[in-house]
């Protein structure tokens, strides 16, 4: 006889109830030792839910069918010589911000659920944060095979993960995530689970991703969805540890709501380099930022955060002036990327006529009064042979890590400066959301190892731009600098004309 | 109160065309939107995803779990067995 087939429901039960036991011969608390220390208070762990129910069998089935699809397309993409039939050789700058500023943030997610996974009490919540270990741990090692295959032929791609350590850009991710995984296991939830995951990824991931395809980037694109479709897994464990926490204890609502404002205006500042990529390096775009962010933060956050009212939960504070932001945080990083890009592992360049009118069409209300004028006048100074760099060290903020470039609400002709004093020094944000993060854990961001401040201390190969870019181990004159005369451009340019030539 | 947008964001490929095929008729209020590579379905309120619709445009057996294979993205609290897949805010 045939044993029935067991339901969804009841195999995600025996796996996360009945696969558990009680310890008799160790106290759990010393077991998990850190899952008290942040003030969240759990009643009972069994009341933790995943909606998707995977279990191992499933997980393993799935994933192993979605690196089968993947590698047959980046295997017919190099076979096929794919790098060669993307929209422009710009494109490629993407993928070198992508690997040097994201990829290694996949891998320090999969440690930080690893973390979790190993000390969170509850058997369903530890399943969860095993399985996205997994996931992300497959996302940087798919990213690199990807790219691997476009370092064979451009620049600025080898040397990512020194360069993820070092980089003054860099850090800004690099920071984000060391703030994360230096939190509890609860902050770590929420900071990357659910600020990051739910409420922010999207903007990276499916514009993006979507742009990828738009521009003949077959790989990026399969990557991209495949890392994806975990995600949604993802987004779902952060919403639902959200619900746990706020359902467990009231007294978790004003940590949580915490957490999530500092999270939220983090990953906000972060991805304000993917504001720039979609709005300036995709020669063939799909949306802007601004649409991206009313569409994901405004539209689907807002549905969330209506959702999560019934908990008491709010808006992430200063939602509204990252909304307000959402007009001029593109402009303004590729203003910064320009000037810097001598000191940069990637290319930079002036839009063309046609961009700037697409860029007037998408912000009508900022970029033809602000951003217009200074771009036109950096093309005119570049035709004159007058070419702007910024030559000195920008003041970066003490939070964010970002050079101290954003404006004041409300006001975008100001540049915004804060300030706090703690034991007697002073330190510097970009915004009244990175000096509220910087005033509530003062001991953890005195810590914070700043780029510019470690080159003035003599910790970055020396005192001169060359010994920096040495240290950063970036080849002046080849991953540096403008596109427009870069070895990448003439490559391109050389498969240009090849296409009207024969195939030899 | 503003709209709350169930939503769906899936791969436009061929595996996931009897899937979106099964939501437009299934859920008639359905939005559309088109991305390259990609598809969002957006409905006010609840999405649900049926088994038995997709099974009948696909021709075979299909678990809602294997959505995972061309799921890109979500919105919404989502509630899943071996039926359907259903992706709702609270009212």
């Amino acid at each position: 006889m045939t044993a029935k087939k067991l339901s969804l429901k009841q195999r995600y039960e025996f796996l996360t109830r009945d696969l558990d036991w009680e310890p008799s011969y160790q106290s759990a608390d010393d077991i998990y030792p850190y899952d008290k220390f942040e003030g969240i208070k759990i009643k009972d762990w069994s009341g933790w839910e995943d909606p998707f129910r995977l279990t191992m069998d499933s997980y393993w089935k799935f994933q192993a069918e979605k690196e089968r699809k993947l590698y047959a397309v980046i295997d017919a993409f190099a076979q096929n010589n794919g790098q060669t039939g993307v929209s422009d050789g710009r494109y490629i700058n993407v993928l070198k911000v992508f690997l040097t500023g994201i990829s290694p943030e996949e891998y320090q997610a999969h440690r930080g659920f690893a973390f979790t996974g190993r000390h969170l009490r509850g058997a369903g919540t530890r399943v969860a944060c095993q399985m996205q270990s997994l996931d992300e741990l497959r996302h940087v090692q798919t990213q690199i095979h990807t790219i691997s295959h476009y370092n064979k032929y451009f620049d600025g791609m080898s040397e990512f993960p020194i360069q993820h350590d070092r980089v003054f850009y860099l850090s800004v991710p690099k920071s984000f995530f060391d703030d994360a995984r230096t939190a509890g296991p609860f902050e770590f939830m929420v900071a990357v689970g659910f600020a990051f995951e739910y409420v922010l990824t999207n903007l990276l991931f499916v514009p993006f991703m979507s742009g990828a395809a738009y521009n003949g980037d077959m790989s990026t694109v399969t990557f991209g969805f495949s890392a994806q479709s975990d995600e949604s897994r993802h987004m779902t464990l952060g919403i639902e540890v959200i619900k746990f926490l706020l359902e467990q204890h009231p007294d978790n609502l004003p940590i949580v709501q915490r957490w999530v404002d500092k999270w939220f205006w983090r990953g906000f500042r972060l991805l304000g380099i993917v504001a720039a990529m979609m709005d300036y390096m995709l020669p063939k775009k799909v949306m802007s930022w601004k649409e991206a962010w009313d569409i994901y933060f405004v539209e689907a956050g807002g549905a969330l955060f209506q959702d999560l009212a019934r908990y008491g939960l709010k808006m992430p504070k200063y939602a509204d002036i990252a909304t307000e932001a959402g007009e001029h945080i593109s402009h303004q990083n590729w203003g910064l990327f320009y000037q810097l890009c001598h000191v940069a592992g990637f290319h930079a360049w002036m839009p063309d006529a046609e961009h700037l009118d697409w860029l007037s069409a998408k912000y009508p209300n900022t970029f033809d009064k602000y951003y217009r004028p200074r771009f036109e006048m950096w093309a005119k100074q570049e035709k004159e042979g007058k070419r702007f760099f910024f030559n000195g060290l920008p003041q970066l903020c003490s939070c964010c890590q970002l050079p101290m470039l954003y404006t004041e609400p409300g006001d975008p002709t100001k540049t915004c400066f804060r300030s706090s004093v703690f034991k007697g020094t002073r330190y510097h944000f970009c915004s009244d959301g990175c000096k509220d993060i910087f005033d509530g854990e003062p001991e953890k961001y005195v810590q914070s190892w700043l780029p510019v401040n470690q080159i003035f201390q003599g910790n970055c190969g020396g005192a001169t731009v060359p010994e920096v870019l040495d240290w950063y181990k970036i080849n002046v004159g080849v991953d540096n600098g403008d596109y427009v005369g870069s070895p990448d451009e003439a490559l391109w340019n050389a498969w240009t004309a090849q296409r009207f030539s024969e195939a030899s | 109160m503003m709209t709350q947008l169930a939503s769906i964001t899936l791969m436009r490929n061929d595996d996931a065309r009897p899937i979106i095929d099964a939501i437009m008729a299934d859920n008639p209020d359905v939005c559309v939107l088109n991305m390259p590579g990609a598809v969002k379905l957006d409905c006010d309120g609840r999405l649900r995803v049926n088994r038995a619709s997709v099974e009948e445009r696909m021709g075979r057996a299909w678990s809602p779990q294997e959505i995972q294979l061309v799921l890109v993205s979500m919105a919404g609290n989502l509630e899943e067995d071996d039926d359907q897949f259903t992706l709702s805010w609270h009212k």
